[in-house]
């Protein structure tokens, strides 16, 4: 921050006496090599979300037809259209699970490996590295491991087990606990990764003096270090919560929406909605209701984040 | 918090006491069984891949091969179907590699330049726009999505009519290129101009003394101080949009499909009988790029996540 303020300043005394250029054009090189990224910001960010919004209270089938206005019709339909109640269930429940698992397993991994372990290099690569990994790939490996016949299930059955059923994949009640399986194996580690960060943040002392005072590890790291972690825990809940809205390849590629519309998701129905139904209204209101839920999380967080900073 | 590996000082947990304690006991084997669960796809992916298919339909998923054939991965890369076309993944591969090369140098070039002008050459409202984009990456893709399909079918058309050419953007690699530049930029951004803000002043300072101007100082000063923030780049692009799936099947068409979405295809065919060892050949394929960056980089790897985690 200094560097540039300064910077300016400097471009201004070395300017002052010269004949007063045009605003424009000072540090016009800057702006120029800026274009790219106001290009983005303006036209894609702010200009494709505000055409995608507008576009959503119209009756656009085929082709987008901005002079159909019908309101709030799209919406209305939305809410009673059966596949999205059960896209927004299905989000509700893998984002509830996948938050407090994503948490409570970063964590504990976390805390576990700031132990003092031997090969703690080796835990931390192993506990990672599935998300080096597409989506698409840890789908299809779930997919093979949670298959009825010769999967967990084959497995334990060969055993002797006979009774034992585990078939989430193709049992509509529970399906989406299987991708959850999935994506839990898939993002934990990273989770791990930035709590890691947080508690190597932690002063020394903290755990000397808890020492003195004779109080076990478990009630430190309750009482004590996670709220002392707090701004760790809020990037990571925005993090995790901005990846749940996301979900769409994992569902492709380990159950393509199914059995059935059971293991639907919201993003899964906007695609499909405007690249294969032609329904496009559908899809921009219902990727309009993604935005929104987004906002619901994001504003408080950027209130709480960047509010005091701004005012002054 | 602008860099969170830069706290990785060591552990800082208490010190655990005698080696073979209880505690240690527990610690190590919650670690070990843990460490089974993330290990136990990719062991699953390489058993079946080696596996004739008489033998996986005898044995089940975890028993290693008795007679290991590369037959699977053989067919995977150069004979496995999507639809018509039996080319194997190869294709796809080879349009991941066509697509990945110009989206990583164009992101980074673009991003970088970016940073730079945000961190040392700020102009009025330069500081807006890059708070728009960083709010931007929040933005689920589906409310983008349409309106950039129009954009780059008119913007194609548009360089076609002035060319006198049948250039297309829409369905081709470069309209792909441009769309993961655009999604790459506001990561990438804020790492850049966080690692620009931390050159000290006085470098800056000295090289405008001696007349260099914007891209002087950015080609002879920080680009060849900020090699390792372009190597963090490279990592985190590499591995993003190798593993990209959405704008892959939304902006390309069948032939120039990326791997991903081939393999998805291939893999979830519903013709033919189903080869679990080649798709679990051409899945472990298609997870090959991104994991051996994963395990060539190490640290940098972790680098690249946490700066794009922790917000400056």
């Amino acid at each position: 921050m200094a560097v540039a303020e300064s910077t300016e300043a400097e471009a201004q005394t070395e300017r002052a006496p010269a004949k007063r250029p045009n605003r424009l054009f000072r540090n016009l090189n800057a702006k120029i090599a800026s274009i790219p990224m106001v290009a983005t910001a303006l036209l894609i960010f702010v200009g494709c979300t505000a055409w995608t919004i507008y576009h959503s209270f119209t009756k656009s089938r085929l082709l987008p037809a901005p002079d159909k206005w019908v309101g709030l019709d799209q919406y209305e339909r939305l809410w009673n259209t059966r596949r999205w109640l059960v896209s927004i269930e299905n989000l509700a429940i893998y984002g509830i699970c996948s938050l407090i698992l994503s948490l409570v397993i970063g964590f504990t991994l976390a805390a576990l490996l700031d132990r003092k372990i031997r090969g703690e290099a080796v835990f931390r690569t192993i506990f990672l590295y599935p998300f080096a990994l597409s989506f698409i790939v840890t789908g299809l490996v779930w997919q093979w491991i949670l298959n009825p016949q010769f999967g967990i299930q084959g497995v334990v059955q060969r055993w002797g087990w006979e009774s034992f059923t585990f078939d989430p994949l193709n049992n509509a009640d529970i399906v989406i606990y299987g991708i959850l399986i999935a994506g839990i194996w898939q993002g934990s580690g990273f989770i791990m990764i930035i709590m890691l960060a947080g508690l190597r943040g932690i002063d020394e002392d903290i755990w000397k003096a808890t020492r003195v005072e004779g109080i076990p590890a478990w009630k430190t790291y309750i009482l004590v270090i996670i709220p002392m972690m707090r701004p760790i825990f809020v990037t990571a809940l925005v993090l995790i919560a901005s990846g749940i809205i996301k979900v769409y390849d994992l569902v492709v590629a380990q159950t393509s929406g199914g059995p059935g519309i059971a293991s639907e998701v919201p993003a899964k129905y906007v695609i499909e909605k405007m690249f294969q139904a032609q329904n496009l209204g559908q899809g921009f209101a219902a990727s309009t209701m993604m935005l929104l839920s987004v906002l619901i999380v994001l504003i408080p967080w950027a209130y709480l984040e960047f509010g005091g900073k701004r005012r002054d | 918090m602008t860099d969170a590996t830069a706290t990785y000082t060591g552990p800082h947990g208490p010190k655990p006491k005698r080696r073979l304690s209880p505690t240690n006991i527990m610690l190590y084997g919650t670690l070990f069984v843990v460490a089974v669960y993330y290990l136990l796809p990719l062991y699953v992916m390489i058993v079946t891949s080696l596996k004739g298919m008489p033998e996986i339909r005898l044995g089940n998923v975890f028993a290693p091969p008795v007679e290991v054939t590369f037959e699977p991965w053989v067919k995977a890369w150069a004979e496995a179907c999507t639809g018509i076309n039996c080319d194997g993944l190869s294709r796809g591969f080879w349009n991941s590699v066509q697509i990945l090369v110009p989206s990583v140098i164009l992101s980074i070039a673009v991003a970088s330049v970016n940073g730079y002008a945000l961190a040392n050459w700020k102009f009025k409202g330069s500081e807006v726009f890059f708070t728009i984009l960083i709010f931007g990456a929040f933005i689920p893709y589906q409310v983008m999505i349409y309106p950039i399909v129009i954009l780059l079918r008119e913007a194609g058309e548009g360089i076609s009519a002035v060319t006198g050419t049948n250039f297309r953007l829409m369905g081709s690699i470069w309209g792909l290129v441009i769309v993961h530049t655009i999604f790459g930029m506001p990561i990438l951004t804020l790492l850049f101009r966080n690692y620009f803000t931390s050159v000290p002043e006085e470098l800056f300072k000295a090289a405008r003394v001696d007349g260099a101007g914007f891209w002087g100082i950015y080609f002879r000063i920080m680009l060849p101080m900020s090699l390792p923030i372009f190597v963090v780049a490279i990592i985190l692009q590499v591995t993003g949009i190798w593993n990209d799936f959405l704008f892959g099947v939304i902006y390309t068409k069948p032939d120039t499909y990326p791997m991903t979405v081939q393999l998805n295809n291939i893999v979830n065919s519903v013709q033919g009988v189903k080869e679990y060892n080649v798709n679990m050949a051409a899945t472990l394929l298609t997870g090959l790029v991104p994991l051996v960056i994963y395990f060539v980089s190490g640290k940098l790897f972790v680098r690249g996540i946490a700066a794009g985690a922790v917000k400056g």
